[in-house]
């Protein structure tokens, strides 16, 4: 089980002023259980890409095959895609509109066509996989803190029970706590849900410490697609187009630098503190 | 689909029109109007396409630009022209069952055809040549002897250029719930009128939820600023009238005389 | 006495039912003592809900205490007479900037502060010019605010509060909404104004990074001033940040785990380069 994105283009508002190539040529695999990193600064073409993935925007050329099936053969299903990859918007909980936690999460599984038990098994496993207490389910949406109301409204996509999540900047706006609460929740939907999980961010640090791969757009074009190891190895390129490696990247880079063989791969607080201190016990 | 529409945008060149006092063009704009409805013969249709396609040259708008706007209103031209062209008594040349087609009603049609194409195109013209701002407060100054009968003038100008503001903001952010809940699921296009306007409910909720927070902002944010009303502001751009706006008065009586002048013909 | 002080500051929101009962009783701010003073770079960190900016709102009197006092050039923000002069002198730039920006073009919303105000014209003029230039947003002038990228409303909005010609900014989570580009932009204008133009700022946030070079940095938690001193002292305090639900930077955290693993490194490292420094110290 795959996507497998072959030669995508985008052309954004075609023969007017506004006419952009928004995506160019853009080839990738994303296999099944993947954790990626998908990086860029705004306006790099990241959130038309995920776009693609679950076929809200159409390509301009090029083809989206999940698990095989072009999504734009005449006959393919595209509800299904929906759900089957499922997309978590930046600021998520502006497009909650019931009146209760429960009914609003009910809506993406009603829409699905279920009955009516069905939905409700959903919408109550959903909410309990984001760690939204018993007690909050027959509360306004409008009424929770807004670390509560993001993960209501991931909830609402995950009672779809997406094989894939998208998430674009899951933690914009959050606090530290708050943005690391909705962080090691993904990565529990991931090791314990097996999502394939597409985590968009425009923090290196936040994804460092969690996904398998990083895939950095600049200009509608992918720049890297590597571990985050290599990709952070590359940190003077990335600066040039915007972008910058952790922190950690430059403290190993400069110590070596000064003449400490420490090895430059730590990504990580936690990796940095080893390599540290097993060169400084030499 | 919505970025279609073209009526009602500023678009940016320098032309001469385009440094028009905006009062000059309001009382253009108007004027024309009610000028394409005065003349009797077909000598007014020709004064009325001259003057409108000399302004237009000299707004250096592209023709092609102004016309794409004429598309988001073509069912209101072809309702009119079929309702004109049906219900004008006159000389038969067509009949079928209770339809019957005159020749008067061919020409009304034609005819109606072409004055709301004008009234579309001047009207249009006079966005495209000013900017909101500019035309609100040209609205504004022209709407200020009614302060004197405690008409709020300053208040629904500053309403109005707010709203002119966030329009494409709210516009945009529309696209983005829409998607948002087509990403749940949620569809918009096919089902009955009943079940269409339903599903309009997750689309307009947050819709609303976010207008209040952001007109909540906005008023504590102009408050911030010192806003207090009308009362006791300043201006960075006053509207003064300059030797050009007077010649554009000149050229407008110069057009309302030969419109006059024809009528008699 | 500094340009700003707060004296056992208190601000409930009361929320009533529908006959005026109080529902419920919500201390924002409790008991909260700041001076500030004239010139300085000061930082209010704190997590969503710790009550810095309703501390922020009453610096230009957009609310006022319930109890206690905060005074604003000696002014009290409680005397309605005052209330234009406060706002003026201290400015405000909010979170959201699509929600803060009135005019559809660039120069016209930088007017609006001294239009309310009353200034001539001619002086307008001059006053948006420079506010402009002071936030690098000269080019931009005839701009939609709508073309412009999150930094770049930030930093109009900023130009929009200086052409009121302030003696304070109060800059409520102003990059909370952007991304690291146009984080670091708002910051190094910021920095700039105070030190170049002398404005006092208070710069409301949760990023540890844009905190660094504060001379002073309160740190609020349930509205209460839990934390007080430069960055060094605070950031010298980790595990007490991190029960705040805040954070530090990644050098600083690595420096503190160091120090727990027994290297010794000082406290409250700040920068890479301090942090290369002291181990290299560390290898002599």
């Amino acid at each position: 089980m795959s996507i497998i994105v072959d030669k995508l283009n985008y052309i954004y508002s075609p023969g007017t002023a506004y006419q952009k190539h928004a995506l160019k040529d853009i080839n990738l695999e994303i296999l099944d259980g993947e954790f990626i990193g998908l990086i860029g600064h705004t306006g790099s073409g990241k959130s038309t890409f995920i776009q693609h993935l679950n076929g809200l925007i159409k390509a301009t050329s090029g083809g989206i095959y999940y698990n095989g099936e072009n999504i734009y053969d005449a006959g393919f299903n595209m509800k299904s895609l929906r759900s089957k990859v499922g997309l978590v918007f930046q600021y998520p909980e502006h497009q909650l509109f019931e009146t209760t936690v429960f009914k609003d999460v009910c809506f993406g599984p009603r829409n699905q066509g279920l009955d009516e038990l069905q939905v409700e098994l959903r919408a109550y496993e959903a909410l309990k996989m984001v760690g939204i207490d018993n007690d909050l389910l027959d509360a306004s949406p409008f009424e929770l803190s807004g670390g509560q109301k993001r993960r209501v409204a991931i909830a609402g996509v995950l009672a779809m029970k997406p094989e894939v999540l998208i998430l674009d900047e899951p933690t914009a706006g959050l606090d530290p706590k708050g943005r690391d609460e909705i962080l090691e929740q993904i990565a529990k939907l991931h090791t314990e849900s097996k999502l394939t999980i597409i985590l968009v961010s425009h923090s290196m640090e936040d994804v460092a410490k969690y996904v398998d791969r990083l895939i950095v757009m600049n200009r509608g074009e992918i720049a890297f697609n590597d571990t985050p190891r290599e990709v952070f190895g590359h940190y003077k390129e990335l600066e040039r187009i915007g972008l910058a490696a952790p922190q950690v990247t430059y403290v190993m880079n400069e110590l070596r630098k000064r003449g400490i063989p420490v090895s430059i791969k730590a990504t990580t607080v936690e990796e940095a503190k080893q390599e540290i201190l097993r060169v400084m016990k030499q | 689909m919505i970025r279609d529409i073209t009526i009602g945008q500023y678009y940016p060149v320098d032309s001469l029109l385009h440094k028009l006092d905006p009062r000059v063009k309001l009382i253009g704009t108007i004027l024309y109007i009610f000028s394409l409805f005065a003349f009797s013969n077909y000598y007014g249709y020709i004064v009325a396409a001259v003057f409108l396609f000399s302004i237009i040259k000299l707004s250096k708008v592209p023709l092609k630009f102004i016309l794409r706007g004429l598309k988001a209103v073509v069912v209101l031209f072809v309702f009119t022209a079929t309702f004109n062209l049906f219900l004008t008594p006159g000389t038969t040349i067509f009949e079928y069952g209770f339809i019957k087609i005159t020749i008067e009603g061919i020409i009304t049609a034609v005819l109606m055809t072409i004055r709301l194409t004008f009234l579309i195109l001047g009207s249009s013209l006079m966005t495209f040549t000013t900017t909101p701002n500019n035309l609100t407060d040209g609205l504004e100054s022209l709407l200020n002897p009614l302060k004197k009968i405690k008409v709020p003038v300053h208040e629904i100008s500053m309403m109005m250029s707010i709203a002119l503001r966030f329009i494409p903001i709210l516009m945009e952010e529309t696209d983005k719930i829409m998607k948002a809940q087509m990403a749940r699921g949620a569809d918009f296009e096919t089902g009955g009128l009943v079940k269409r306007a339903k599903s309009l409910i997750p689309l307009l909720v947050p819709l609303f939820v976010s207008a209040f927070r952001r007109a909540n902002d906005l008023a504590m944010a102009m408050e911030a600023r010192c806003y207090r009303g009308g009362e006791g502001r300043t201006k960075m751009k006053p509207l003064k009238y300059t030797r050009r706006d007077i010649l554009a008065f000149l050229v407008l009586m110069l057009y309302i005389a030969a419109l006059v002048v024809i009528n008699r013909l | 006495m500094g340009i700003i002080k707060a004296k056992n500051l208190l601000f409930e929101y009361i929320r009533r039912d529908e006959e005026g009962n109080v529902e419920s009783i919500n201390r924002a701010i409790d008991d909260v003592n700041i001076d500030v003073k004239k010139g300085d770079f000061v930082a209010v960190l704190g997590h969503n809900g710790s009550g810095k900016s309703t501390l922020a709102k009453h610096i230009n009197a957009l609310l006022v205490p319930t109890e206690g006092t905060l005074w604003f050039k000696d002014m009290n923000t409680t005397e309605e007479a005052n209330l234009w002069l406060i706002r003026q002198s201290a400015g405000m730039v909010f979170q959201n900037p699509d929600n803060q920006i009135v005019a559809s073009v660039v120069e016209e919303d930088v007017a609006f502060g001294p239009e309310n105000l009353g200034v001539p014209t001619k002086d307008i003029w001059t006053r948006v010019e420079d506010s402009l230039n002071a936030v690098g947003m000269m080019e931009y002038r005839g701009h939609s605010p709508n073309k412009l990228s999150g930094g770049q409303k930030q930093r109009v909005a900023i130009a929009g509060i200086m052409a009121m010609k302030p003696e304070c900014i109060v800059l409520d989570e102003p990059t909370a909404m952007l991304d690291p580009n146009g984080r670091k932009e708002v910051i190094r204008t910021v920095k700039e104004l105070n030190e170049k133009e002398k404005v006092t700022v208070i710069l409301i946030t949760h990023y540890m990074e844009e905190v660094i070079f504060a001379d002073k940095v309160y740190v609020m938690d349930e509205g209460k001033v839990v934390m007080e001193g430069t960055p060094r002292d605070i950031f010298s305090k980790v595990a007490e940040l991190k029960s705040y639900r805040l954070d530090v930077p990644q050098v600083t955290e690595l420096a503190y785990e160091l120090k727990n693993s027994g290297l010794a490194i000082p406290d409250g490292i700040l920068t890479t380069d301090e942090f290369v420094d002291a181990i290299c110290k560390l290898r002599q």
